[in-house]
C-alpha cells in the first residue's frame, strides 16, 4: 500500500502561506474554505503583525463548490486592498477552489494596475507538502514581483540568505538572525527577508545581490535557480545549517571562498569564536562525559535540513556516533538520493543510514528494534518524546509538532547555537537520575 | 425538526435550526426579531477573514476519547489536528487513563487521489491503524475533498465490517458544509449516538456533563464531584479522556448538564430524544446566578432540594463576601465581550452582575434555537434582564470588525475565547482576558477568581500599554474610520 500518514510531522502545500506571513507587511489571501488558515498555521507563528484570523480568506462554502468562487475572491481581494495595510497581497489557492476550477490567474490579473503588488500561486493541499509549498510562494515572488521592479545595479558584498523554513520549523527566526550574524562577521552584507521589520525593503534588493546563499539540503534549491535564470545571480548550495564550532567555522570558511574573501582576517574571527566556545566545552567537560544516562548513538527523526544539522553538529563536534536518520518532511523524491549522501560525509569515514518516510508509527517500531548501545538519543518532534521515553533514553524536541518548550528567539546555528543545543540536551539527560 | 440518531449525516445547524454568522444590532433588536419571526435575518460580508471549519472542532473533540482512532480522509494539512494528541495525553495522564490505544492517522490524499478516487486506500489505512493501534471504536473523518469528489465512506465502512469487530463511522465534518464551526460537534455527537452509545439496560446515578475539558483547571473537578456528591450522583465528563466503554452507557444516566450549550446542545437533546435522558434546561454554572440555577434544576430533577442548599449556604458564607468586595472596586466599569454565543450571553450575566457595565457582545456565530425548539435559555435571560440594551452583533470570528468596534468602545476590559482573539485588544492599550477554561467563572469561587482577574488586569496594565506602545494593527485609516459593520449587507 501507499504509505499511510501516521502522526503528521508537516502540513500541506497551502502552509507556504506561513512564507507569506513572514514577511513583515506582505498579506496572505485564502481563497479555500474557512478552516484551511488555522490547520496550516505552524506551530511557533502564533500572533505577529497578522494572525491566522486577521487572514483575509473567500472562506469557501457549499455556494462556491456550486457556482464557483471566482467572484467572491475577487471581491476579497478588492476589499482586502482597502482594509489591510500592507505591502505585498499574495493570493494562495486551496484545495476546494482548485477542485472546482477557479481560475487564480486571471482573477489576480485584474488587479495588476492595483496600488499594491498582487500576486498568487497555487497551493492546493493534495499536490505537496509546506515544504514544496514555500518554494512555490517564493517562485510565484520572483516571477511575478522580483522581474517587474525596475533594473538596479548589484551590490557589492549583498548576499541573500535562504534556507530554514518559516514557521514550521520552530527555530527559524533564531536561526536566520545567526545566519545573518555570521554573514556580516565575515564582512559580507546578509539580507534576508523573512522576520522582524525586513519586509518589502529587503524583499526589493534580493535582484541586487552578488550571490545567493541557500543553507538547506533541499527546500530553496527551486529558488536560487530560478533567481540565477532572472537575475544572473550565482548561489552557493551549503546542504548544513551549522551548529557548534566545527561545522561553524567549516561553514565561514567555505562562504569566505565563495565570495572571494581574503581567509586570514576569517581565521582570527573563528579562533575568537572557538576559544569562547572551548572555554564553555572545558567548563562543563564533566558533565557532558562523566554522567551515567547520556546516550552515546542517536537518531535524529526530523526534516532533513534539521536532521543533517544535528547530525553534524553530534558526530562532528561532539564525538557521538549516529544509528539511523528518519526524515519526515516527505522529501521530493529527486532530492534523496544526494541528502542520503550527505549523511555520508561525517569525520573518520563515519556513515549513518537514511530512511525518508512519513509513517511515524514505523519509526518508532524500528528505533524500538535498533540497539544503541546503551540509551539511545532521540532527536526529533514531540512525538518521540513517548518512545525516548520507553527506552530510558534522552530526548530533545527540534522539530514540529514541537509543543514541549517555547521558543521565542533562540537557536541552534553558529557557535553560540552548538552551546545552546547542549544546554537543552543535557537539561534533559538531568531530569533523569543520574 | 427532531433529532434522528440513526440518519447518515445530522446536517448543518444553519439548515436544522437557521444559525447565522453575520448581524449587527442591539439586544432589543434580536428580542423583537426572534418574537416576530422565530429566528435572526441572515446578513452578507462582502470582506471577510479565515474563520474557522467543522472538521477542526469535530475531530479536535473526538480525538478526546482516549480510546478511538481517526482516520482523516483528506490532504496532510486537513490532519494537523493530530499535533493534539500530546497535550490530551497529558490530560489522561493527570487523571491517570490509559490512552496508548488512540491514533489519529492521515490518507494523504494527492491530486491522483482526487481524479480516481482513493476509497481503496482509505480502507487499507484503517486496517493498518487498526491493525497497529487495537482501538475500541474508528472513526472517518470526512475532508473537503473527499466531500466534494464524492467518496462512498458508508460504502467503505459496510465493506469494513466484515473485517474488523469494533464500531467504524463517519463523521461527516466537510469544511464547506456549514459555515459554523459548531456544526463539527454537532457532527461529532451524531457519530457518538449513531455508532457508539448503547441503549440502556438500567438507571444510573450518572450525569454526563457535556463540556471540553473534564474540569482540570483550578482542579474544578474535585468541586464538580463534590456538588454531585451531595446529590448522590456521579460525573460522566464529556467528552475529554473518555472512554468508549463510557460513552457506550451515555443512555443509562440520570441527566445531562453542560457548561456551554452551543457546544452540548445536540447531544444533550440526542440522548433525551432517544433515550430519554433528561437534558437539565438551565443557564450554564458560570456565575452565582447561574450555578444556583443549574444544580437546583438538577437537585429538583433527583429530590435533594434540600442537601443542596444547605451545601450552597456553607459555600455562600465564605465566597460571597469577598465577590461583594470585588464587586464595590468593579461597579460601573466597561465591558466588551467576544465568544461563542452561549458563553458570551453567560459571561455578560456575570459581568452584569458584578455591577460590570457590558457596551458590546458579539457571539462567533448565533443560534436562534436549538434542535428541540427552544430558545438558548443564557440568551432569553439576557434578553428579560439586561440592565442596558446591549449593542449586539455576529461576528464569525472577524478580527477586522471587532477591532473597529473595540476602538469605538473603548472598553476598560475585552473578554474573548478563541484562540487568538483576546490578545488582539492588548495591541490598542485594552486589557483583554481570554476566559479559555470553560470553569473560569464555575461556582462561587470560580465567580471570586474571574472577577478579581478582571480587577488586576485592570489594574496592572504594564504588559498591555508596553506592547500598545510598539506594535500597530495590520488595518488602513481607511477602515478603522468605517463604520464596524460596513461591509455587511441583507442576504
Amino acid at each position: 500500500m501507499s504509505e499511510i500518514l501516521d502522526e503528521p510531522r508537516y502540513v500541506c502545500a497551502l502552509g507556504g502561506a506561513q512564507s507569506v506571513q513572514a514577511i513583515y507587511r506582505a498579506v496572505p489571501i485564502f481563497h479555500s474554505g474557512p478552516g484551511c488558515a488555522a490547520r496550516v498555521s505552524g506551530s511557533s507563528s502564533g500572533t505577529g503583525y497578522l494572525a491566522t484570523n486577521t487572514f483575509p480568506c473567500t472562506n469557501i462554502a457549499e455556494t462556491e463548490v456550486i457556482f464557483g468562487g471566482e467572484g467572491k475572491l475577487y471581491d476579497i481581494i478588492e476589499n482586502s486592498l482597502k482594509v489591510i495595510d500592507g505591502d505585498l497581497f499574495v493570493v494562495l489557492s486551496g484545495c476546494t477552489t482548485e477542485i472546482v476550477g477557479d481560475d487564480l490567474e486571471q482573477v489576480v490579473g485584474d488587479f495588476k494596475d492595483a496600488d499594491k503588488p498582487v500576486i498568487s500561486v497555487n497551493t492546493p493541499g493534495f499536490k505537496g507538502t509546506n515544504y514544496e509549498g514555500h518554494e512555490w510562494v517564493v517562485d510565484a515572488i520572483i516571477n511575478q514581483y522580483l522581474t517587474r521592479l525596475p533594473k538596479g545595479e548589484k551590490i557589492k558584498g549583498l548576499v541573500n540568505i535562504w534556507g530554514p523554513v518559516p514557521s514550521h520549523d520552530p527555530y527559524w527566526i533564531g536561526d536566520l538572525r545567526e545566519l545573518e550574524n555570521l554573514i556580516r562577521e565575515i564582512g559580507l552584507t546578509p539580507n534576508i527577508i523573512f522576520g522582524e521589520h525586513r519586509g518589502i525593503k529587503n524583499l526589493n534588493k534580493v535582484p541586487l545581490a552578488e550571490f545567493n546563499l541557500l543553507v538547506s539540503p533541499w527546500v530553496g534549491l527551486n529558488n536560487v535557480k530560478l533567481l540565477e535564470e532572472k537575475f544572473g545571480t550565482p548561489y552557493l548550495h551549503y546542504p548544513t545549517l551549522p551548529s557548534g564550532a566545527h561545522e561553524t567555522s567549516a561553514f565561514l570558511r567555505s562562504v569566505a571562498q565563495f565570495a572571494k574573501i581574503d581567509l586570514a582576517p576569517i581565521e582570527e574571527i573563528i579562533a575568537l569564536h572557538e576559544e569562547e566556545y572551548y572555554y564553555h566545552l572545558e567548563r562543563n567537560v564533566s558533565v557532558f562525559f562523566e554522567n551515567r544516562t547520556a546516550s552515546k548513538m542517536f537518531s535524529t527523526v526530523s526534516t532533513a535540513s534539521r536532521a543533517l544539522s544535528v547530525a553534524k553538529f553530534l558526530v562532528n563536534d561532539f564525538g557521538l556516533m549516529p544509528n539511523k536518520q528518519y526524515i519526515t518532511e516527505n522529501v521530493p523524491v529527486e532530492h534523496q538520493d544526494r541528502i542520503a549522501g550527505y549523511f555520508k560525509e561525517f569525520r573518520y569515514g563515519v556513515e549513518a543510514e537514511t530512511i525518508f518516510t512519513t509513517d511515524g508509527y514505523n519509526i518508532q517500531e524500528q528505533i524500538e528494534k535498533e540497539y544503541y548501545f546503551g540509551p539511545p538519543l532521540i532527536v526529533g518532534s514531540i512525538f518521540e518524546k513517548k518512545i525516548a521515553k520507553k527506552l530510558n533514553g534522552n530526548f530533545l524536541c527540534v522539530s514540529s509538532p514541537f509543543q514541549q518548550k517555547v521558543v521565542l528567539h533562540s537557536s541552534y546555528v553558529g557557535y553560540h547555537g552548538g552551546l545552546k543545543f547542549l544546554e537543552d540536551l543535557f537539561t534533559g539527560v538531568y531530569q533523569t537520575y543520574n | 425538526m427532531a433529532i434522528d440518531v440513526e440518519s447518515k449525516i445530522c446536517g448543518s445547524r444553519e439548515s436544522r435550526v437557521g444559525s447565522i454568522t453575520a448581524y449587527a444590532g442591539t439586544l432589543s433588536n434580536v428580542k423583537e426579531q426572534l418574537d416576530t419571526h422565530g429566528c435572526v435575518g441572515e446578513q452578507k460580508r462582502c470582506f471577510s477573514q479565515a474563520a474557522g471549519c467543522a472538521s477542526g472542532c469535530a475531530l479536535a473533540m473526538m480525538s478526546e476519547i482516549n480510546d478511538i482512532a481517526i482516520v482523516h480522509h483528506g490532504p496532510s494539512g486537513c490532519a494537523s489536528i493530530a499535533a493534539i494528541k500530546p497535550a490530551l495525553d497529558l490530560l489522561a495522564n493527570a487523571i491517570g487513563r490509559d490512552r496508548s490505544h488512540f491514533a489519529y492517522t492521515c490518507t494523504d490524499m494527492t491530486e491522483a487521489d482526487t481524479v480516481f478516487g482513493s476509497t481503496d486506500k482509505l480502507r487499507e489505512v484503517v486496517l493498518e491503524t487498526y491493525r497497529r493501534y487495537k482501538p475500541q471504536a474508528i472513526f472517518i473523518g470526512a475532508s473537503c475533498v473527499s466531500g466534494i469528489i464524492g467518496e462512498d465512506l458508508e460504502g467503505v465502512i459496510d465493506e469494513l465490517k466484515e473485517e474488523i469487530d469494533i464500531p467504524v463511522g463517519v463523521i461527516h465534518c466537510e469544511g464547506f458544509k456549514s459555515k459554523i464551526w459548531a456544526s463539527g460537534f454537532d457532527a461529532t455527537y451524531h457519530a457518538v449516538l449513531k455508532y457508539i452509545v448503547k441503549p440502556p439496560k438500567r438507571k444510573t446515578n450518572k450525569v454526563n456533563i457535556i463540556g471540553f475539558t473534564a474540569g482540570m483547571a483550578w482542579n474544578t473537578r474535585e468541586d464538580i464531584i463534590k456538588i454531585l456528591d451531595v446529590l448522590d450522583l456521579e460525573p460522566t465528563f464529556l467528552l475529554a479522556a473518555s472512554t468508549v466503554e463510557e460513552l457506550e452507557h451515555l443512555s443509562e444516566a440520570t441527566a445531562s448538564i453542560t457548561t456551554c450549550s452551543t457546544l452540548s446542545s445536540y447531544l444533550g437533546i440526542g440522548l433525551e430524544t432517544a433515550y430519554g435522558v433528561p437534558f437539565i434546561r438551565s443557564l450554564q454554572p458560570h456565575g452565582i446566578i447561574g450555578y444556583e440555577d443549574l444544580f437546583s434544576k438538577l437537585a429538583k430533577l433527583v429530590n435533594k432540594e434540600a442537601e443542596l442548599e444547605a451545601y450552597l449556604q456553607e459555600e455562600r458564607e465564605i465566597y460571597l463576601p469577598q465577590i461583594e468586595k470585588v464587586k464595590e472596586k468593579l461597579i460601573g466599569k466597561r465591558a466588551m465581550v467576544a465568544m461563542g454565543p452561549n458563553l458570551g450571553a453567560n459571561i455578560a450575566r456575570v459581568l452584569q452582575e458584578f455591577g460590570v457595565i457590558v457596551e458590546h457582545l458579539t457571539a462567533w456565530h448565533f443560534d436562534s434555537q436549538y434542535d428541540d425548539g427552544t430558545r438558548p435559555q443564557a440568551l432569553q435571560y439576557l434578553l428579560d434582564n439586561s440592565p442596558n440594551d446591549i449593542n449586539y452583533s455576529v461576528n464569525h470570528l472577524q478580527n477586522f470588525e471587532f477591532m473597529n468596534i473595540l476602538i469605538r468602545v473603548k472598553p476598560d476590559i475585552f473578554l474573548s475565547r478563541h484562540p487568538d482573539s483576546a490578545i488582539w485588544s492588548m495591541k490598542i492599550g485594552i486589557p483583554g482576558y481570554c476566559v479559555y477554561d470553560e470553569y473560569n467563572v464555575f461556582g462561587y469561587k470560580g465567580t471570586l477568581r474571574f472577577g478579581k482577574t478582571i480587577l488586576d488586569l485592570i489594574t496592572n496594565r504594564s504588559f498591555t500599554e508596553n506592547l500598545s506602545k510598539h506594535v500597530r494593527l495590520p488595518y488602513t485609516d481607511w477602515w478603522l474610520k468605517q463604520q464596524p459593520h460596513a461591509f455587511l449587507e441583507k442576504a
